[in-house]
């Protein structure tokens, strides 16, 4: 086959539409990447992005809309076909088998083979071959199991050139990656653009597409909203398309949250004096590898203070929440309400010490899913709603009305199982056990507490938190995305390799400058 | 009626319908392999269960320890746990209620010695369903595999009990009990004159309302389902996982060895090595038809005790052995027609839970050529 | 007794477990768990006496049992499969089915509820082509799994059939494959079990099929180990019956061994047995 002439297009994805049943995740979307050039798709969490990518690379089918690549019609076609026609997707969660080795994993589907057996002596060398061809050496006969994640994702890419790939997918291939890794990935990326390879890369992270790319397709609830060259916009343009309003990159505006967010924290100060915040001292939390998922963390949140974590995700956030609510076992180190030592207590003595926790997975943890609203209502008081073993059924019920009221949950039915309500409503219930009016708690720890909700109840939970931090709650903060941190926070952290690299006001810091030290470009001297 | 309720309905009673008709048509297949009208061969199983006391008092004696071991599977499973131990359970329940019997006096109080019966055959089924809780929650070690395997432990202990300590010579039971039966129905209703039927009927009522209850109206069954839809979320809640497993298990053990009276004290008043004969594993088959909700299973447990009996029934005409071949069947169509009708319910109207890419991936393609 | 002759017991015993721990291996590296090896072994010796009486040949008979052992599988693979059934009840059902039909038609062809009429079968001893089937079968397996591409596909599937899915393998497809695989080999047990006794009897497997799951999770899922793990099964069997008698061990403990062993090493106790990620898993 002919290289195709620089310039003519590789995809071009028009009115594509995905739904889920009532989920519309894509919605009329189309894309368009030539041949030769790295391509960003950005987007915030949930617009779609990703499905889309899965319809490039045959994972779904699209309900409606056509796909074509390197000009021909290929609407609807499989993942063997989009593989034998050039087309590889590196997936976010890695697509390895970690009891395989390396070059079991690269061949794994299209084995090389010499008398009906595997060439495993080839499948070796072809790692060692396409390593040297890309920069990207990783030794064949390791297990996977042993890999870091960057190698993990070495490995992924080379499963792609394996196979022949012209046009590489990659789905937010940052997230997982240190600051050299990213630096060592964007080498090989070049590397394949200029061997007559196309690149589409997914990412939220507006640094790396104005470094990275060439061309910019924005993505928003769903649907395509712009398209852009890379070198005729700026990240601010590009933020404007993402979240649908003027917004300016650095001041604090940023956030799509309410006026009422900016006023500065009411300190009670009689509860600031009352001394019960959250302590946490010298905290380690040892990983699943060797590595430290949380390594030595101390600080203090204060009555009436919200303390935000930010970080790249997979920086020990989730592990530090997990290891403060209970839920993951602590190295060493100590976990306290004031003077109240809860480092080894279970989830329940840390309730009833005054410990709340919305959770960062709802549907994994904050909910049991096919129970009725006002079952999930009483999750983890349920020994407070039950008269000598037995549940008091009247007392649930009254309760859940209560609540249902006070926190807007709809359909208002208590009866109705949690999964059958949309996310914003099922997000609702998590935040009105942890936080109303059955609760009596000190501490929250509020971890992406408005992920995948809409915005209506985004706009609610930010209220409710500015709410309980000025009637003095001490408030632990951790979400992905930078602007809420950044609004809703008295003081932030920057958590980066399971370490905190800064603590500052809030005041003090930008976007750009936590940026930084999110990436670990900076410091704190 | 609301939709979710509706729908909840149909989920749970498609797949025993769609079964029920699958093992009817197997069962026309083979009775017709016999020569034999269909029609004829099903009227005379009805008629030879439903249709005359005896044969109905053979039914509810079946479905008696039917219920205990369903119940037992089911108490497990609501925790999230596979227990496929009833069979040892049930054997182990089984020789500590003639253990008893025969070591009380004469003349010993009949309500104490039923009660102590009850009670010590429920606490040998726990110490049997315990062993593998206890695997499960110290070691991580899969309840499924385990309990097999103690099974099979377990059948041999109680075999080699019974060859060298304590059994009528020439026979592979124990001595007969002095006290603690407990009366046959006919004793009441004497229509039912020959039937095994006993009142360890009204005890398998009783478990079964008792289960229903702890499952849907205490703070425990609230706490041991939520452990076993989303184990996460019930740590995440305060409840102990670990304890929540172990007990489960061992209650699931306790039903399945109260299971025992029903022979023991209402039946044959001793303990006969191998008197579970594959039971324990049929409580698996009822509890999925049963939906695992105790009432459902006291429904299974009469329908599959309806087939074992009514083989016997029409045997002179079909061989009593295509019940066995049926109840495969029924099982067979039942796990496979369960998830099946969960998720064209579930796709009618909602986004799967799981990941909805994976889900709907083309995995059935054929993979490309290797490259020679 | 000699030792050779002792060696020839101890094979006997093993050449089921053998057959039906290798069909167990492969059928669980692809993610499906295999509690129905015992029905397969039933049907397999059932089918290869009714093909053995009404061909004459051991040879067909054989062909025959396979035949059966396959079917099963089938039955267990599209309801595991296709129909995502929860594969432990299947996998119980199958057993319970596989007792029930071939009690059925043993009634319907020969008209007994305990044997069929004598059989001709293979050579005895070391004569028997079976018996080097059943010792080939765990290195074929071994084979099968380690060396050809479909034995990268069956064991990416049972650990990540998202990742074997991911580069075009069909999950299924591998999975249906190495079902029926595994209810031939299995087959082949019952074939042997029965051809060597020259009859079928009911439920003449006698649980040996879960002796070959037990060596299956023993042995840690790999075929040389679980082949391992059933002649160490087998041994103790020989002992067993040598002790009889002389009662130094009464024979109910030495039962035990198998299955004490498997629940020691699921525990961890000696090495973790950890089975394949994906083990029973009913998505894709």
């Amino acid at each position: 086959m002919t290289p195709p002439p620089i310039g003519s297009l590789a995809v071009r994805m028009h009115d594509i539409c995905k739904s889920f049943g009532h989920i519309r995740a894509n919605r009329n979307a189309s894309l368009q990447v030539a041949h030769g050039e790295i391509h960003a798709l950005v987007g915030e969490n949930g617009a779609g992005k990703s499905t889309l990518m899965r319809v490039l690379g045959g994972l779904l089918t699209p309900d409606s809309g056509t796909l074509e690549v390197n000009g021909s019609d290929v609407t609807g076609w499989t993942t063997p076909d989009a593989i034998a026609a050039g087309v590889g997707v590196v997936h976010q969660h890695f697509m390895l088998v970690p009891t395989l080795t390396v070059a079991e994993n690269l061949v794994l589907g299209m084995e090389p083979t010499k008398a009906g057996q595997i060439d495993y002596a080839r499948a070796v060398a072809d790692v060692k071959r396409l390593g040297e061809e890309t920069g990207l050496v990783i030794d064949g006969t390791r297990l996977v199991a042993d890999l870091s994640v960057g190698e993990a994702q070495r490995v992924e890419i080379l499963k792609t050139l394996y196979r022949g790939a012209k046009i590489l997918v990659l789905d937010e291939p940052t997230a997982v990656l240190s600051p050299p890794e990213v630096k060592g990935l964007a080498l090989v990326l070049r590397g394949v653009r200029d061997n007559g390879g196309t690149v589409i890369i997914i990412t939220h992270r507006l640094d790396e597409v104005m470094a990275l790319s060439e061309t910019i397709t924005v993505m928003r609830a769903g649907e395509t909203v712009a398209s852009l060259r890379t070198a005729d916009t700026n990240p601010s343009e590009i933020a404007q398309a993402m979240v649908g309003r003027h917004v300016r990159l650095t001041t604090r505006e940023f956030a799509i949250v309410t006026e009422t967010t900016l006023t500065p924290s009411r300190v009670n100060k009689a509860a600031r004096a009352s001394g019960s915040g959250l302590v946490v001292r010298n905290l380690i939390v040892a990983g699943s590898r060797k590595a430290r998922e949380v390594d030595d963390i101390t600080f203090t949140v204060r009555p009436g203070e919200i303390l935000g974590i930010a970080g790249v995700e997979g920086n020990g956030q989730s592990e530090l929440i997990e290891a403060i609510a209970g839920l993951r076992a602590v190295s060493s180190g100590f976990v306290g309400i004031g003077d109240t030592d809860l480092t080894s207590a279970s989830p329940r003595d840390r309730a009833d010490a005054g410990l709340s926790h919305i959770p960062e997975d709802r549907q994994r943890r904050g909910l049991v899913m096919d129970y009725s609203v006002a079952d999930n209502l009483i999750l983890g008081m349920q020994h407070r709603f039950s008269h000598r073993g037995s549940l008091d059924r009247a007392a649930i019920a009254e309760y859940a009305r209560q609540q249902i009221r006070a926190f807007d949950i709809r359909p208002p039915n208590f009866a109705a199982s949690a999964r059958t309500l949309s996310g914003g409503n099922q997000q609702k219930v998590v935040v009105a056990r942890e936080m109303g009016g059955g609760r009596d708690y000190s501490v929250l720890l509020a971890s992406q507490p408005t992920r995948g909700v809409d915005v209506g109840a985004i706009e609610f939970i930010h209220s409710r938190l500015i709410a309980a931090r000025d009637s003095g709650k001490a408030i632990l903060l951790v979400s992905a995305e930078l602007n809420e941190v950044l609004s809703l926070s008295d003081r932030v952290a920057v958590m980066c390799r399971g370490r905190f690299v800064v603590v500052m006001p809030a005041a003090d810091a930008t976007e750009d400058v936590l940026g930084e030290y999110m990436t670990g470009a900076r410091v704190a001297a | 009626m609301t939709a979710e309720q509706r729908e909840k309905i149909e989920e749970a009673l498609f797949p025993p319908v769609v079964a029920i008709l699958i093992a009817f048509v197997v069962g026309d297949i083979l009775m017709l392999s016999f020569n034999q009208s269909p029609f004829v061969v099903w009227r005379l199983l009805l008629e030879g269960t439903w249709g005359n006391a005896y044969g109905f008092g053979q039914v509810l004696y079946k479905a008696t320890t039917l219920s205990f071991t369903g119940m037992a599977v089911a108490f497990a499973y609501r925790a999230g746990l596979f227990n496929i131990g009833g069979e040892g359970q049930l054997a182990a329940g089984g020789l500590a209620a003639a253990l008893v019997g025969f070591a009380l006096p004469i003349g010993f109080p009949a309500v104490l010695a039923i009660l102590l019966g009850c009670l010590c055959a429920a606490a040998a089924g726990g110490i049997v369903g315990a062993v593998p809780g206890y695997l499960r929650v110290r070691f991580g070690a899969h309840e499924v595999i385990t309990t097999i395997m103690l099974n099979f432990v377990v059948l041999a202990l109680l075999n080699w009990f019974i060859a060298t300590k304590l059994r009528v010579p020439e026979t592979l039971h124990t001595p007969e009990i002095h006290a603690g039966a407990i009366s046959r129905l006919s004793a009441l209703l004497p229509a039912f004159h020959g039937s095994a039927a006993n009142l360890s009927v009204i005890v398998v009522i009783v478990t079964a309302v008792a289960m229903w209850y702890y499952m849907f109206r205490t703070r425990g069954g609230y706490e041991l389902r939520a452990v076993g839809l989303q184990p996460d979320a019930a740590e995440y809640g305060g409840i102990s996982v670990s304890r929540v497993l172990f007990s489960a298990m061992t209650v699931s053990g306790v039903i399945a060895g109260l299971g025992g009276i029903n022979f023991v004290l209402g039946y044959k008043y001793y303990y006969e090595d191998g008197f579970a004969g594959g039971t324990g594993f049929l409580g698996i088959a009822v509890a999925l038809v049963g939906r695992n909700n105790p009432f459902g299973i006291l429904i299974a447990a009469l329908f599959f005790a309806t087939l074992s009996q009514g083989g016997l029934a029409v045997n002179a005409f079909v061989p009593k052995q295509m019940v066995d071949v049926l109840q495969g069947v029924v099982i067979i169509a039942i796990a496979a027609s369960v998830p099946e009708v969960r998720r064209i319910l579930l796709g009618a109207r909602r986004r799967p839970v799981v990941s909805a890419a994976w889900d709907s991936a083309p995995v059935a393609t054929t993979p490309p050529e290797a490259p020679v | 007794m000699n030792s050779f002759a002792i060696v020839t017991q101890v094979l006997r015993i093993a050449v089921p477990y053998l057959f039906a721990a290798a069909g167990g291996v492969i059928a669980e590296r692809s993610g499906i768990i295999s509690l129905t090896l015992e029905g397969y072994m039933l049907g397999g010796a059932f089918a290869a006496v009714v093909g053995t009486f009404y061909s004459g040949s051991p040879v067909i008979g054989a062909m025959c049992g396979i035949g059966g052992g396959i079917v099963l599988a089938l039955i267990h693979a599209v309801a595991c499969i296709r129909y995502r059934a929860d594969q432990v009840i299947v996998g119980i059902a199958i057993n319970l089915f596989a007792v029930g039909i071939t009690r059925f038609f043993l009634k319907l062809l020969f008209g007994s509820s305990s044997n069929s009429p004598r059989v001709d079968g293979f050579a005895a001893g070391y004569g028997n082509p079976v018996l080097w089937l059943g010792l080939l079968s765990t290195p074929f397996v071994a084979f099968i799994l380690f060396r050809t591409p479909f034995g990268l596909r069956v064991r990416a599937t049972g650990e990540k059939p998202e990742a074997a899915a991911s580069v075009g393998v069909s999950v299924h497809r591998v999975q249906y494959m190495a079902v029926m695989l595994s209810g031939g080999l299995a087959a082949l047990g019952g074939v042997y079990l029965a051809l060597d006794q020259h009859q079928f009897t009911d439920q003449m497997t006698a649980g040996r099929g879960f002796i070959a799951v037990a060596a299956v999770i023993f042995g840690r899922w790999s075929p040389l180990r679980a082949g391992a793990a059933c002649l160490l099964f087998a041994a103790a069997e020989t002992i067993q019956i040598h002790l009889q008698g002389n009662h130094v061990v009464a024979s109910q403990f030495i039962e035990m061994i198998p299955y004490v062993l498997t629940i020691v090493a699921l525990a961890g106790v000696v090495g973790r047995a950890i089975p394949p990620a994906a083990l029973g898993r009913a998505e894709a």
